[in-house]
């Protein structure tokens, strides 16, 4: 959405799809390693990296599944690599054994999930039912990712950018949570300045060669049950600091505000444009758009600025967002959901249809 | 203003090409853009469609349900989406692939011989670009050289031979259009 060009005078914008801007931003994050396995609609992501990892001296492995490719993430990472992986829904599914591994092990990396709709095989379509898997966890044990949902191409490679440095600053692999929409659209992206990879901060607990140092070690089971205890502890420690200092969202028109949309992604940008028309007719709306959907950004529904009363989750799901939304609000007002699952996306003029609606019938 | 067009072919006319120039033209004169192709089993022989949105203000959805004008290179095209197109829309088509047609009277249906015309140019593969030529004659954005400045990005590096005569394409496109509604 921000792609009005050539404003600030960085770099030109070009015309690239979601998948395409989030490849090519790994490789100006400094990201020199790709393992994965081909999905709709996750294939531009990993045909454009198959293309241009080499041209950096990165390495680029198509793995035999999903399984096979986690655990190459695991490997480059722990050697201290920036390393990225990609899927779509099913395929993050089936990775979420080598996710845990990573969490338990504290290495860092980034899983991009191109969300199709499901349950099961499901469609490519775009859809964001996978909300709970990738903000509970979704593997075995107590862990938890940073989760990052861009709404547009340039919002993908920023977001790109930000998870890697997330992820390197935590020990924690992070997930990209993009759609069939924001993955297959092209936009006008601006993109990231090239990192140096060799500039990066160094990690000193890094598999790299034990010369002249005492050895590092990478361990996704400590070898006792005290040692286990207390690498839970420090992970939960971590989630807490992280759920203070990491909190991301955006506001719309909060200040005047009756009902506030709380959507993300592809939801949001759609709902915002059927919201900018209810105001038109003098409806009270704004809207939270959380981007990280872990840590939910709770911080947004406190102290709120306006006058909100009302909260109405919109979601390309069957309402996996309600529960953050109404703990983040105290269960002090009503929240309602509008939203589908099945690939279906809603169209601005039924969104402003159903806001409309809905402010009507408490008004 | 916000503007919803529709390309759709065979898959190997150049659909997702025409789209994607159009945008990047868009792009270059500073609109919001946003192009979507379609997705899915019916790319193999069947239709290829691609979506383009042009507007001064943020985009909030790539999807188009109702085209405002769209350019249709074959007869399957032509019926699945004629229906679709909103009232005071336009078609431009390919005559020399949809044939015989009864169109809607609330469209305007500004045909050309597109295919023919590319023949007769050397290489049938220009097809789409007479096509976008003769779109732009219908309308005040783009231009044909604004187009041609988007082909050089949005052509792939390995046709960059082919770059004079898409140009050519794109310049007998808008005269033909240009040249019909002077004899109306």
């Amino acid at each position: 959405m921000s792609t009005q060009p050539t404003k600030d005078g960085t770099a030109e914008p070009v015309l690239m799809k979601g998948n395409e801007a989030c490849g090519e931003a790994a490789i100006r994050a400094g990201c020199t390693h790709f393992y994965g396995y081909p999905i709709t609609p996750q294939g531009e992501l990993l045909e454009y990296l198959a293309e241009r990892l080499p041209e950096v001296g990165g390495t680029f492995l198509q793995s035999e599944s999903e399984l096979a490719g986690i655990n190459m993430v695991y490997g480059a990472a722990a050697a201290g690599d920036r390393v990225i992986t990609a899927s779509s829904s099913v395929g993050i599914a089936l990775m979420q054994e080598g996710i845990t591994y990573l969490a338990a092990a504290e290495l860092p990396c980034v899983i991009v999930n191109v969300n199709r709709a499901g349950p099961g095989l499901g469609r490519i379509a775009p859809s964001q039912s996978d909300y709970n898997q990738v903000t509970r966890g979704g593997g075995s044990g107590d862990y938890q990712t940073p989760v990052l949902a861009p709404w547009s191409v340039q919002e993908t490679a920023d977001l790109t950018v930000e998870a890697f440095d997330l992820a390197d600053a935590y020990r924690t692999p992070v997930i990209l949570l993009s759609d069939g929409m924001l993955g297959q659209m092209a936009e006008p992206v601006r993109l990231p300045e090239q990192i140096d990879p060799e500039a990066l901060p160094e990690k000193d607990w890094a598999l790299t060669g034990a010369k002249d140092r005492a050895r590092n070690l990478v361990l996704a089971a400590p070898l006792t049950d005290d040692l286990l205890v207390e690498l839970n502890e420090s992970l939960q420690e971590r989630y807490r600091t992280i759920e203070a200092a990491e909190q991301r969202w955006a506001e719309y028109h909060l200040d005047d505000a009756e009902l506030v949309v709380v959507a993300y992604g592809s939801a949001a940008r759609i709902a915002l444009a059927a919201i900018e028309r209810a105001r038109e007719a003098d409806i009270p709306v704004g809207m939270i758009r959380p981007i990280s959907l872990w840590p939910f950004p709770e911080t947004a529904f406190q102290d709120l600025p306006g006058p909100a009363s009302q909260f109405l989750v919109v979601e390309m799901n069957h309402g996996q967002m309600i529960a953050d939304v109404e703990h983040a609000v105290r269960h002090d007002f009503p929240v309602t959901h509008y939203g589908k699952g099945g690939g279906w996306r809603p169209s601005p003029e039924e969104l402003h249809e159903h806001i409309r609606d809905r402010w009507e019938a408490q008004s | 203003m916000e503007e919803h067009i529709l390309f759709a072919g065979f898959g190997g006319q150049g659909i997702l090409l025409m789209g994607r120039t159009l945008a990047v033209a868009g792009m270059q004169a500073d609109y919001h853009v946003t192009w979507l192709p379609s997705y899915g089993p019916e790319m193999r022989g069947g239709t290829a469609h691609c979506f383009v949105v042009l507007s001064a203000d943020e985009i909030a959805s790539p999807y188009v349900t109702t085209p405002d004008a769209a350019i249709v290179m074959n007869r399957p095209s032509f019926d699945r989406f004629h229906e679709a197109l909103s009232p005071g829309g336009t078609i431009v088509l390919d005559a020399t692939l949809v044939g015989e047609f009864e169109a809607r009277s609330d469209i305007d249906v500004v045909p050309i011989e597109a295919t023919q015309i590319a023949t007769d140019l050397g290489n049938d593969r220009v097809a789409n670009m007479v096509a976008l030529g003769a779109f732009a004659a219908t309308r005040d954005f783009p231009s044909v050289e604004g187009l041609y400045e988007a082909l050089e990005t949005t052509l792939p590096s390995e046709y960059g031979a082919m770059l004079a005569l898409n140009r050519t394409a794109l310049e007998t496109g808008f005269a033909e259009v240009n040249a019909i509604e002077q004899r109306h």
